[in-house]
């Protein structure tokens, strides 16, 4: 029983890890139909921010709670800096390539942006912990969850209320849906698609920072944060399909469950176990779960 | 009438449901090799529902199907082709951004190769045999002018008439052509179906063509298949099915110029 | 007319070889590396040329390492022949089963696909002590047909085998290219439809692609494990994939010379770089890639194909 309730906690929070991470990437991945390896980048430049934000903050002995907002805000900062100088800058010149070639473009930029990184914070680790130790932890019976990690749920899913509210009832996320959904048509009716790639790519990678930023006080910040981070939003983005909200936060509950059953009852099993849940979903639905097959007109 | 035992193509009782909707129902018709059918219809009326199941894409809820005395009910597509039987396409399926050239060639080394994976994978591409069969549905079809053209920039008259004669690189017995003159401008319509039928008449092809137009039937049709909810209504030869009341009620809508009983 | 290139090619492979022995052994060991990975290249050139880029070719890279490094651990056979055949074998079935699956997909969500078979092998690497988990586990020397050379001969002996592997694949998958099977690429990216109709089962084709290009792979890989004598998780990584597909972008799938004149090149330029400016080196790759993408799409060996007609068109 212990068990069973450890997994159902751990799961959460990891499958809150994972939907913050992927939110982003699928939102880019279903409006602009890029594959954004860079994602990775976003995440990791939120964490460092988040570190360097922490750093400043927290020497002089300011209070905690501000201390999140202020990581949070930084990061967020470099993330709409860095999305409006790819957008600008790279990607608009390769829209209308053939998809997998944007995907490496992307890789490309990845690549270049994991060394700035070392030029900027150098190679040594960081820390953000402070957030975490402050909010303390709770006892459920014989488990003690940490408060910070009940907040990463909450945020995750108020997160994707949010998402779906703005998708639904906001002008910006009724013409998203649309785009998303068929984008020719979308331009044939008068929506001015690239503005809204832009603004699009820069949400997406402001929220790519904000799940760097939040997880920063749960991890030692490093080089290669990215890196494993890129796959891991792959798999959730690719399980739940194309630029769906509602898919990214099934796959990542699904993903993260697993996991965690994995983890606290077979643990050689908790990396293969992800992929393979992966690979399960893309063998019955090979575009992910909710998504729309298009097929194809003669 | 021929006796069903001299017919290239014999189909019998065929029907064919979608659950609850009967796309297709009671289709029996015996085709004599050699001769052209023009199939006629309003859309729905199980036009390309028939043509279908004859070429694989769909298997028959019911009856059977019959190709040179052997039985293809329900045989997959590319075994099919395989065995003789070809279509082309209402919209016209080229390679585009390969040239006129290449696209011949290639249908023809496909066609060559076919019948294993591993002689595929041994045969090579360019062969002087491949070369002159693909220079010689070329000339066929009378668009050598334009060999050397990226298919995509073809017009549609000459995009069809392309992929017309890359169904039949294979050496089919069998023709199925998809609405051959659709999206083709009425001037240029005869003129198609004047290259296309004496290319394929030259090739000895059994040809069923599907067609709304009823003028290119009565013209190149030696009999015509009317389509009426999902069964044929009138199966004679041209004049008589386009005087057919019961066609120019449901499908041609007056009598057309021309063509008195 | 086609025999031209075979016999150039044949004669490139046949000089490198007796060159060797008179080449420092840093460069000779550099080469094999090189070598090995275009093995691999090849295999990626022969899929990208249908318009599919596997993103996780380091499965069979990784399956043929592991698969020596297991035999020489777990079992008597050292034969180096043996072994790379057997890294060949294990690959070329892994990929025949993950073939069923793999062939119905294209584009994003082919690449996608093949990146999550190869982050589940890493997986199962990373968590198995048997396999030697993180650290991975060192590779037995092994032996060639009873003789086991040491040191530089050793080196020698390796490059002169990773050689012959290289001209018997050039040659093969050079014959492939210019065969109907081969030639299908193009006309599969155009309109793969079309060619369903004119009698090919696209997928079944697809499915043959990916077999080959595993194979070749975990020769790739097998041959890579004993030079570095070592194997661990990071070779099914997806960065390792990602490697190659870099070294296939830069130098264009245009031919099997690219593959491997490709990899030695990078081979190079990656020494180099990464002894000079250790920091700077994935920037620099990235660079590179994006230059190539953008500018140069299909890559540097299509700059020499482009000299080549501008020389035929001169008076």
């Amino acid at each position: 029983m212990l068990t069973a309730f450890a997994i159902f906690s751990d799961g959460l929070v990891y499958a809150a890890y994972l939907f913050l991470v992927a939110v982003g990437l699928t939102l880019i991945f279903g409006v602009m139909k890029i594959l954004n390896v860079t994602h990775g980048s976003f995440y990791a430049f939120g964490a460092y921010g988040a570190a360097t934000a922490a750093g400043v903050w927290y020497d002089r002995g300011l209070n905690d709670a501000g201390g999140l907002l202020f990581m949070v805000g930084l990061a967020m900062l470099i993330g709409l800096i860095i999305g409006i100088i790819l957008e600008r800058g790279i990607l608009r010149f390769v829209y209308g390539r053939d998809e997998v070639v944007v995907v490496l473009v992307t890789y490309a930029v990845f690549l270049i942006l994991e060394d700035v990184i070392v030029l900027i914070w150098g190679p040594r680790s960081y820390t953000a912990y402070q957030p975490m130790t402050a909010a303390g932890s709770i006892d459920i019976g014989d488990l003690t969850l940490s408060n910070y990690d009940i907040g990463l749920v909450v945020l995750a899913a108020a997160l994707a209320a949010c998402c779906y509210w703005a998708l639904k009832y906001t002008r910006y996320g009724r013409l998203l849906t649309v785009v998303i959904f068929d984008r020719e048509t979308a331009a044939a009716f008068g929506v001015n698609v690239r503005v809204l790639y832009t603004v699009t790519f820069i949400i997406g990678a402001m929220l790519g920072a904000l799940g760097g930023a939040v997880m920063a006080p749960k991890m030692s910040i490093t080089l290669g944060i990215g890196v494993e981070v890129i796959v891991l939003a792959f798999a959730v983005v690719a399980i739940g399909g194309m630029g769906s909200i509602e898919g990214a936060l099934i796959g990542a509950v699904l993903v993260g469950l697993a996991r965690a059953a994995a983890v606290h009852l077979v643990p050689q099993l908790e990396l293969f176990v992800i992929y393979a849940v992966m690979a399960l979903v893309l063998s019955f639905r090979p575009y992910g779960l909710f998504s729309q097959v298009q097929p194809r007109k003669i | 009438m021929n006796s069903p035992i001299s017919a290239i193509l014999s189909v019998r009782d065929l029907e064919k449901t979608f659950g609850s909707v009967v796309a297709a129902r009671d289709i029996s018709v015996d085709v004599p090799a050699q001769q052209t059918v023009g199939i006629i219809g309003a859309n729905g009326a199980g036009k390309t529902t028939f043509v279908n199941m004859i070429t694989g894409h769909l298997s028959p809820t019911k009856g059977s199907i019959r190709f040179e005395g052997r039985d293809i009910t329900g045989m997959p597509s590319r075994a099919i082709t395989r065995l003789g039987i070809s279509r082309s396409f209402q919209v016209a399926q080229v390679f585009p951004t390969m040239t006129v050239a290449d696209n011949m060639r290639i249908a023809c080394a496909i066609a060559r190769g076919r019948d294993s994976m591993l002689d595929r994978l041994f045969t090579p591409l360019d062969t002087p045999e491949t070369r002159a069969e693909a220079d010689a549905a070329i000339e066929l079809f009378q668009i050598a002018p334009y060999r050397d053209a990226r298919a995509a920039t073809l017009p549609q008259g000459l995009r069809k008439l392309l992929d017309i004669a890359m169904a039949v690189a294979g050496q089919p017995r069998v023709l199925l052509l998809d609405e051959p003159t659709s999206g083709i401008s009425i001037e240029e319509k005869f003129g198609l179906m004047d290259v296309v039928m004496s290319a394929l008449k030259t090739r000895r092809i059994t040809v069923l063509f599907v067609e709304h137009d009823m003028e290119i039937v009565g013209r190149f049709a030696d009999r015509v298949l009317a389509f009426y909810d999902g069964t044929v209504i009138a199966d004679e030869a041209p004049q008589a099915v386009l005087a057919n009341p019961r066609v120019q009620q449901f499908i041609s809508g007056t009598r057309p110029a021309g063509f008195h009983a | 007319m086609t025999m031209r290139p075979t016999i150039l090619g044949a004669l490139a492979f046949v000089a490198v070889g007796l060159i060797a022995p008179w080449l420092p052994p840093w460069l000779v060991s550099l080469a094999t590396i090189a070598f090995a990975n275009a093995l691999v290249v090849l295999g990626l050139i022969i899929l990208w040329r249908t318009g599919l880029v596997p993103f996780g070719q380091a499965l069979f890279y990784a399956i043929g390492a592991y698969a020596v490094a297991l035999l020489g651990r777990y079992t008597p056979v050292r034969d180096v022949f043996v072994v790379v055949l057997a890294g060949a074998v294990a690959a070329g079935i892994v990929a025949f089963l993950i073939g069923f699956l793999l062939a119905r997909y294209r584009e994003i969500f082919f690449a996608m696909l093949s990146l999550a078979m190869s982050m589940i092998l890493y997986g199962v690497l990373v968590k198995t002590e048997t396999l030697g988990s993180t650290d991975g586990f060192h590779v037995e020397a092994g032996s060639f047909l009873g003789w086991r050379p040491q040191g530089a001969t050793r080196n020698l002996a390796l490059f002169w085998l990773v050689l012959a592997f290289s001209a018997a694949a050039a040659w093969l998958v050079a014959r492939y290219f210019r065969s109907v099977a081969g030639s299908l690429t193009h006309p599969i990216r155009d309109n793969e439809i079309r060619v369903e109709f004119l009698g090919i089962s696209v997928d079944r084709l697809i499915h043959l692609k990916l077999v080959v290009s595993g194979i070749l792979a975990g020769i790739g890989g097998a041959l890579a494990a004993l030079a570095v004598q070592h194997v661990d998780p990071q070779m099914a990584y997806w960065t390792t994939s990602g490697g190659f597909v870099f070294v296939t972008i830069l130098a264009g799938a245009g031919s099997v010379a690219a593959a491997f004149v490709g990899s030695l090149l990078f081979e190079l330029v990656r020494s180099i770089a990464v002894t000079l400016v250790p920091g700077e080196w994935q920037m620099i790759l990235g660079t590179a890639l994006l230059l190539t993408i953008l500018f140069l799409p299909e890559g540097l060996g299509s700059l020499v194909s482009r000299l080549r007609q501008k020389r035929k068109t001169a008076p």
